[in-house]
């Protein structure tokens, strides 16, 4: 069946983010002035407004920081509910929207600060998204 | 750079006209301008002025200029700040200094929205973008699907910092209902207890239903003039005291802070020096509630209580109906009406309760109130401080 949810489109500034995850690596930006990573991409710092940044590849762990368990679908997400729309903080400090995955979507199973790691997600031949699952011990 | 001033334009400019559409639910028979339309009209009434007296006009939703246009005036000052359901606040913030600055001398601010309906929906109405936007290609994705799966994002981060519990939110709508059943032009009007909000169907856990606002259609409409003038009228008026506004994310995945609405803090922190009044002179508030969080959020970002103790306030119910904070007195966005953009109805309730115009649910000798809203997830703030003296 078609991949029928929305698709990102990427923009010159954040091509090497979505070129990176098809290659299965997390790509973002780190300030060289103030040292800090951050998400999403643009071209300079939003911490301390350097324009002095630079890509690296981080590790795709992190914690859940928080999160909702979502009962009413977005287009092409009918058969998913509920699902649990999340916001990861990674270990190296920024903070991303993804889904969790492979976990029982119930607030018994799904904590805030549980540890939690990337799932890449071929979801078309052009698109990988950002996924995560509890992290493996 | 020293930090900005305002106090000269306290007690300058004052609301003389304010009304909402004559009823407000469902109205499937108002487009989206006709809501408009009859709101200023109504608003107008109240003031004793008509169309051709305006100068200023001020809208979000469709822009001033589609509105001008529907109208039928040319007004010589325009705003059209359109940044989520804050709005009409921060509106009354830039009419202030508006008139102050003599660029106005009858401002006219309007709401109407088909939101239940969807009749005639003009202008821009808010989401992600296309799938380059900043939304599109990092929320979008992840199956974000308006407001309860956005608005709620930052619920659990609170939870986990400060204890919050979902029978503390549930009992801002358990107090919320209890004024909405003194109202009645309410849309929700029986008493609920926390067991029938934490009952209600899972929307986006941890909102259940009754835990979110309501969709309605309806309008509202304020006109403002200088302190010249503003003894003129039919009614007393009432004064803008004090304003603050702010801005600092769009996709809820950039709030800088979940657990608190930190450039709310700003906001407020500002209004109250431009009032140049303390916390304990308010009689009443008004804190846009388009989820049981968000004035949970606000109180803390005010100043009313410490950060974390929004919860347990809520839960010993200062707010309900015979409390020390009275808060939503008209039902609030969550069972009164909401129409999408529900600032302007928060506005209509202050000005209501400093009038003594609210009926069943009047505060007696309210002379202080304060409303407080966000635009968006908490993405814009405003904050209004008025009074009646
Ligand atoms: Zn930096």
């Amino acid at each position: 069946m078609a991949y029928n949810k929305p698709l990102p489109a990427p923009t010159p500034e954040t091509q090497e983010y979505w070129d990176g995850l098809k290659r299965h690596e997390l790509r973002i930006q780190r300030c060289r002035d103030c040292s800090r990573h951050y998400f999403y991409p643009r071209p300079f710092c939003p911490h301390c407004y350097s324009r002095n940044v630079e890509w690296t590849t981080v590790s795709g762990k992190g914690k859940l920081h928080t999160f909702v368990i979502n009962y009413r679908p977005a287009r092409g997400f009918e058969s998913d509910v509920p699902y649990v729309i999340a916001i990861v903080e990674l270990d190296e400090g920024a903070r991303m929207m993804t889904n969790l995955i492979n976990v029982q979507p119930d607030p018994q199973h799904v904590t805030a600060d549980m540890p939690v790691e990337i799932v890449y997600d071929d979801v078309t031949p052009e698109v990988t998204l950002p996924k995560f699952q509890p992290a493996r011990r | 750079m020293p930090a900005p001033d305002s106090r000269a334009l306290r007690h300058k400019v004052a609301i003389v006209g304010a009304a909402e559409t004559d009823t407000v639910g469902l109205l499937p028979n108002h487009s989206m301008l006709h809501l408009h339309a009859e709101s200023a009209f109504n608003a107008l009434d109240d003031a004793g002025l008509t169309l051709a007296d305006v100068d200023g006009l001020a809208t979000a939703g469709p822009s001033p200029v589609q509105l001008s246009e529907y109208l039928g005036i040319a007004p010589t000052w325009i705003d059209g700040t359109s940044v989520g359901g804050g709005s009409f606040l921060i509106h009354v913030g830039h009419a202030v200094a508006a008139i102050a600055a003599g660029y106005a001398s009858v401002v006219l601010i309007t709401h109407g929205e088909s939101g239940r309906s969807r009749v005639g929906v003009v202008g821009a109405g808010g989401g992600a973008g296309g799938n380059q936007t900043p939304g599109g290609q990092f929320e979008a994705p992840f199956g974000v699907f308006g407001p309860p799966s956005t608005f709620s994002i930052p619920i659990v981060r609170h939870m986990k910092r400060f204890g919050t519990t979902e029978e503390q939110f549930a009992a801002v709508a358990v107090a919320t209902r209890a004024w909405a059943v003194k109202n009645p032009r309410a849309l929700m009007r029986a008493p609920i207890t926390v067991e029938d909000v934490l009952n209600s169907r899972l929307v986006a856990w941890p909102l259940h239903l009754l835990n979110c606002c309501v969709v309605t259609d309806g309008g509202g409409a304020l006109v403002l003039v200088g302190e010249d003038r503003a003894r003129d009228f039919p009614k007393k008026p009432v004064w803008v005291l004090g304003r603050g506004e702010a801005g600092a994310h769009s996709n809820i995945s950039q709030m800088r802070d979940f657990t608190q609405w930190t450039h709310g803090i700003a906001a407020g922190e500002n209004a109250f020096h431009m009032a140049d009044i303390d916390r304990s002179a308010i009689d009443h508030a008004m804190f846009y509630d388009a989820f049981t969080h968000t004035p949970v959020y606000a109180l803390e970002a005010l100043g009313f209580v410490k950060p974390g103790e929004g919860g347990p306030f809520m839960a010993e119910m200062h707010t309900a109906p015979g409390g020390d904070f009275p808060m939503n007195t008209n039902g609030g966005g969550l069972s009164y009406t909401h129409t999408g953009m529900y600032g302007m109805f928060a506005i209509q309730e202050s000005v209501a309760q400093l009038r003594g115009e609210a009926g069943e649910r009047q505060i007696r000798d309210a002379k202080i109130g304060i409303v407080h809203a966000p635009g968006g997830f908490f993405a814009s703030v405003s904050t209004l401080i008025l009074g009646n003296e």
